[in-house]
Order: C-alpha cells, then sequence, then structure tokens
C-alpha cells in the first residue's frame, strides 16, 4: 500500500482520480453501506453487551461476576487454555520446524490434515471424543474400570479445548518459517552451534511475533469455545462448567444481567485480543491478512 | 522415501527431523486423527436401513434445508457486504477507518456464546435492531407494513450466520485488493473504458478467486456453526433446528449412533468443501502468476 500511494503523488492528481477513483457520491455511498453493515452487525452488538451487563447497576454486575460458580467456571477456563495453549504451542513449533526446514513426501497432505480441525463443527469436535473415551466408546470399558473420568470432566474439557485450538500456532509459524527459509539456521550450525542453541538464539528471535500471533489467537478460542465443550461437559455446575457454558446456564435461567456481566468478561478478552493481534501487526507487517481464517497453509507467506 | 538415498546417505545440516516430524505425526493423530476415524468406525458398525433412517429422516432433511439455505443466504450477503468493506478499507480513507479495520475480526475473536445472546437480545422484537421491524414501530404503524420477527425465527439463525461469516470474506478479498497493481486500471482507463467496465471487466475477474474462497470459507463455517444459533434461533425440529443442534439434541437423547451418522454426513460434506477451497486456492495462486508474467 506504502509503494501505491508514494506512485500516485509524483503524477498529475486529477487524472489519477478520474482514472482510478469513483466519483465522490459513489465513494460516500459506498462508505456508508460499508460501515451501516459493520455498524448492525458489530458495532451495536458490542455496546449492547455492556449495557445489558451494567443494566441493573455496578452493583449487580460484581455481584455476578464474583458469584462462587462464576468463579469456579472462570477457574475451569483458566486451567483448560492454561493446558491446550502450551501444548498446542509446542505441537506447533515441532510441525513448523519439521515443515519449512526439511523436504518430505506428503508434506501437502499433512498441512491439510493440520487445517481439518478448522472445517470440523464444535459439536462433531466434541462428539469424536465421546465415541472415543465415553461409557459406550472404545475406551470407555476400560476406564471405567479403572474409574478415569474423562467425558463429562474436565480432561474431557481440555481435550475437546485442544482440538478447536489445535491449528492455530502452527498455520501461524509454518508460512513464516517457510519465508524465512533455512540459511540462517545452516549458518549457525555451520559456525558450530549445537541444535538447541540454533534453535534457541536464531529460530526463536525470528518467529517470536509469529508464535506470539498464534499464541492470541488460539488463546482467544480456547477461552470462548462452546460448542465442543458443551457437548463433552456435562453441565455439572462448579464443576465442569467453563465461562461460556456458565453464561448459557444463566442465560438459559432468564438471568439475562448475570449472562451479560460475565459474558462481558468475554468480550473485554475478545477487545484485548483484537488490540494485541493489531499491535502485533503493527509490529510485524508479515502477519498481516489471514488471521484466523481456515485458508490452506502455504499461500499466506506469498 | 528410503530408497532413493540408498547409496549416498543425505546430509541434513539442521537436527531434529525425524524428532519433529514424528512428534507432529503423533499429535497429529491422537488429537485428530483416530478420534475422527472414531466416528466413521461408529458409523461403520451400522447397517444401511438405520443409517438411511437417522440420515434421510424427515427431521434430518429438514435440518439439512435449514443449515445449508441459510448458510448460502448467509455467505452470499456476506459476499456483497464483505466486498464493500474490504474495498471500501482498501481504496478510500475515512475517520475511523483503523478501528473498522480491527473490528472486522470481532466474529472471531468473540466467544459464540457472547455472539449468541447478544444477537438473540438486540433482534428480540423489544431489541435495539428488532424493534424495528416489530408491528409497534413508527414506520410499521404508519405504512401498515408486517412485522418480521428476527430472534427464535429462520432469519434470526440467517442473522448469527451472517455475522459468524463477516470476516472470512474481508479477510481473502483485502490483501488480493491492496496487491491489485492500479497501472492495470489506469491502462484499461485511458483505452476509453468506464469507472463501471474498469471494475467489472479488469478488477473483478481478479478478485473473484479470493471472492468465491470467502464465500466458501463462510459457507463452510456457517453449516458447523452452533454456539451463535442455539440462541437466537427458538430450536424447533422441522423449523428452525439447523443440523448441528439436531446432533447435540441425538447426543442428549443418548442416541449415539444416530448423532454419529449425521456427523459423518456433516464432516464429508466439510471435507468436500475444504477440497473445493484448495482447488479455489490453486486457481488463485495460478491467476496471480499470470498476471506476474
Amino acid at each position: 500500500m506504502t509503494a501505491a500511494t508514494t506512485t500516485t503523488q509524483t503524477r498529475p492528481r486529477a487524472i489519477l482520480r478520474r482514472s482510478t477513483n469513483e466519483p465522490p457520491f459513489v465513494r460516500w455511498l459506498l462508505i456508508g453501506v460499508a460501515l451501516t453493515f459493520i455498524a448492525l452487525f458489530l458495532v451495536i452488538p458490542l455496546i449492547s453487551v455492556f449495557a445489558q451487563a451494567f443494566a441493573k447497576g455496578f452493583g449487580f454486575y460484581f455481584q455476578s461476576i464474583r458469584d462462587p460458580l462464576a468463579l469456579s467456571a472462570v477457574k475451569l477456563t483458566l486451567i483448560a487454555a492454561g493446558i491446550s495453549v502450551p501444548l498446542n504451542c509446542i505441537f506447533g513449533v515441532c510441525a513448523a520446524w519439521a515443515i519449512a526446514k526439511f523436504d518430505f513426501r506428503g508434506k501437502n497432505i499433512l498441512l491439510t490434515l493440520i487445517d481439518l480441525p478448522f472445517s470440523v463443527s464444535p459439536v462433531i469436535a466434541g462428539l469424536i471424543y465421546v465415541l472415543v473415551f465415553g461409557a459406550q466408546g472404545w475406551f470407555g470399558p476400560w476406564l471405567i474400570e479403572h474409574n478415569i473420568r474423562i467425558i463429562f470432566a474436565v480432561p474431557g474439557i481440555v481435550l475437546a479445548t485442544i482440538f478447536v485450538t489445535f491449528p492455530f500456532v502452527a498455520r501461524e509459524l509454518i508460512p513464516l518459517m517457510q519465508a524465512q527459509g533455512r540459511t540462517e539456521e545452516e549458518a549457525a550450525r555451520v559456525l558450530g552451534a549445537s541444535g538447541w542453541q540454533t534453535f534457541w538464539r536464531v529460530t526463536i528471535p525470528n518467529i517470536k511475533w509469529g508464535l506470539l500471533y498464534g499464541v492470541i489467537l488460539c488463546n482467544a478460542r480456547a477461552m470462548g469455545e462452546f460448542g465442543a465443550v458443551s457437548v463433552v461437559s456435562g453441565h455439572i455446575r462448579g464443576q465442569t462448567n467453563t465461562i461460556p457454558l456458565h453464561v448459557e446456564i444463566m442465560y438459559n435461567d432468564y438471568n439475562f444481567t448475570g449472562a451479560f456481566a460475565v459474558a462481558s468478561l468475554l468480550t473485554f478478552l475478545a477487545l484485548v485480543t483484537l488490540v494485541l493481534k493489531t499491535w502485533v501487526e503493527h509490529k510485524n507487517t508479515a502477519l498481516r491478512g489471514t488471521a484466523f481464517t481456515p485458508v490452506p497453509i502455504g499461500k499466506k507467506a506469498g | 522415501m528410503a530408497t532413493k538415498q540408498v547409496g549416498a546417505k543425505k546430509i541434513r545440516v539442521l537436527p531434529g527431523f525425524k524428532l519433529t516430524l514424528g512428534y507432529t505425526l503423533l499429535y497429529l493423530s491422537l488429537i485428530v486423527l483416530i478420534p475422527l476415524a472414531a466416528a466413521f468406525a461408529k458409523t461403520s458398525t451400522l447397517s444401511w436401513a438405520e443409517f438411511s433412517h437417522d440420515v434421510f429422516s424427515p427431521q434430518a432433511m429438514a435440518s439439512y434445508r435449514l443449515s445449508f439455505g441459510a448458510s448460502f443466504f448467509a455467505a452470499l450477503v456476506n459476499a456483497v457486504f464483505g466486498l464493500i468493506v474490504a474495498w471500501v478499507l482498501v481504496r478510500y480513507s475515512f475517520f475511523g477507518k483503523k478501528f473498522v479495520d480491527a473490528l472486522v475480526d470481532l466474529p472471531f475473536a468473540l466467544p459464540t456464546a457472547v455472539a449468541g445472546i447478544t444477537l438473540a437480545t438486540i433482534y428480540a422484537e423489544n431489541g435495539w435492531i428488532g424493534h424495528f421491524f416489530s408491528s409497534t414501530s413508527a414506520w410499521h404503524v404508519f405504512f401498515h407494513l408486517p412485522a418480521i420477527k428476527i430472534s427464535f425465527t429462520r432469519i434470526g439463525v440467517f442473522v448469527a450466520l451472517t455475522f459468524i461469516g463477516l470476516p472470512f470474506i474481508v479477510r481473502t478479498v483485502q490483501p488480493v485488493l491492496e496487491d491489485f497493481d492500479s497501472e492495470i486500471e489506469e491502462a484499461a482507463s485511458s483505452l476509453g473504458a468506464n469507472r463501471w467496465q474498469v471494475f467489472w471487466r479488469i478488477i473483478f475477474p481478479t478478485i473473484m478467486p479470493a471472492l468465491l474462497t470467502g464465500f466458501a470459507l463462510a459457507f463452510a463455517r456457517a453449516l458447523g456453526e452452533y454456539g451463535s444459533v442455539v440462541f437466537i434461533s427458538s430450536n424447533i425440529p422441522m423449523k428452525t433446528q439447523i443440523t448441528p443442534l439436531l446432533i447435540m439434541t441425538k447426543l442428549e437423547e443418548f442416541d449415539y449412533p444416530g448423532a454419529t451418522a449425521l456427523a459423518v454426513v456433516m464432516l464429508v460434506i466439510s471435507f468436500l468443501i475444504l477440497l473445493a477451497i484448495n482447488v479455489l486456492q490453486w486457481w488463485t495462486s495460478r491467476y496471480n502468476t499470470d498476471n506476474l508474467s
């Protein structure tokens, strides 16, 4: 974009305006349509969350948030995100290292498989774990025998969260590391650095923004996941409810203000995510673009 | 794989290939592939009669019609307005542009349950936006317009799916528009094309693959969406029940075979769409290299 603006300034403005721009009324019309659409679908819902949350005043708001059930939901959400984000981070770095630094057959299939969880409905993501670990599932009888609960318990929630956030870090790092190539690491190795030294001193500084970006997006989804977690949770109040599930329960109990109060926490998280995301993009312009969109990997870097 | 390098063992400068690839494959298998295989394995134990009974039941057919129909129209509306938003963000400058640009990703960042309860509330008959469509609003009274109920109807499902799909179109079209070389436009214009012709004959064909990709992504996402729809829809079987919700209902009734059969149908459709997106991507990249040469 910056290149385009510098070239335009060197040419006669009037001619350029006429040839590559619309008449002012078309421009204002299009801006108006776009802003109306954004307002109807994004801005008004966003404002409405906070308006509903504070509908009964600050007292009720803080009472809803400090409710023991809400606090246990927050705790479980932090546990689920705290386990799934680091695990997917390790996976993302491993996958990106293998895919970007080496050549092997079947790479494209592997890339597609890594993206697979994005195209699976959250409900189905929960269902498949019920089929594996549920009472009637593959390991169900064995798990019951050994008195291990996965489905309708915390491990199931963690597994479902890992599944839905699986590709986030990997899909940020793979195109980034592919674009960076392997010459810097090879140089470090030839100069005598060990594998770990190369990784920590060359690769990590190169990918730190991409890694942070992936972690931010991964965390947002991990804390907000509803469908998949809903299937495996069992909705035991105070035990297997995450924040989104707690919101659902309060909403269905007609405690709308309470539901929106807790929902405002998640909305605040979403806003922080957007700010951090914009900040990281500002720091590293290469990351701009297909933030959450499951576009097949390999395209983005170009 | 190994046979190629039987004679001279290939020397790799960088370490960790076996470790990282091995871990990648192990983790992928444990988290994604084996659980997904469980769905197909479970379905394969059903007879065809059982399978088709679940998959082609009137309730299932009605849910497909709603899911596919609402997802299609939502993706279509997003294709039109998402293109306008992307266009405006790339080409024009106006107050608050950076804010709008960042806000476009809100549907990704906002948990679906929050989106669901919010949309249900503001599009309800007494909601901020919904009351403009209710029979009590001033212009409905004045013009004798029929009231339109949005929340708890099929239109509500469509609204939620539009919200969910919005960023896909904008974020796929935006980079293509940014990369678009304005000299091509200038050339077309200097050869006598008017603005409308330049758009339809020059710009639109270039962004078409990206637009289609965005459409497919939004459509695929909408098909599987659960969290936001479950609140804004009244979830009445045969009327406002989407397929993921039908799966959920079957799960709550402990009808695991039925739920799995439907899940397999949805999975196969998702994989086909994923394949289509890959082909579209290939088409896009081919188009771009043609442009360069």
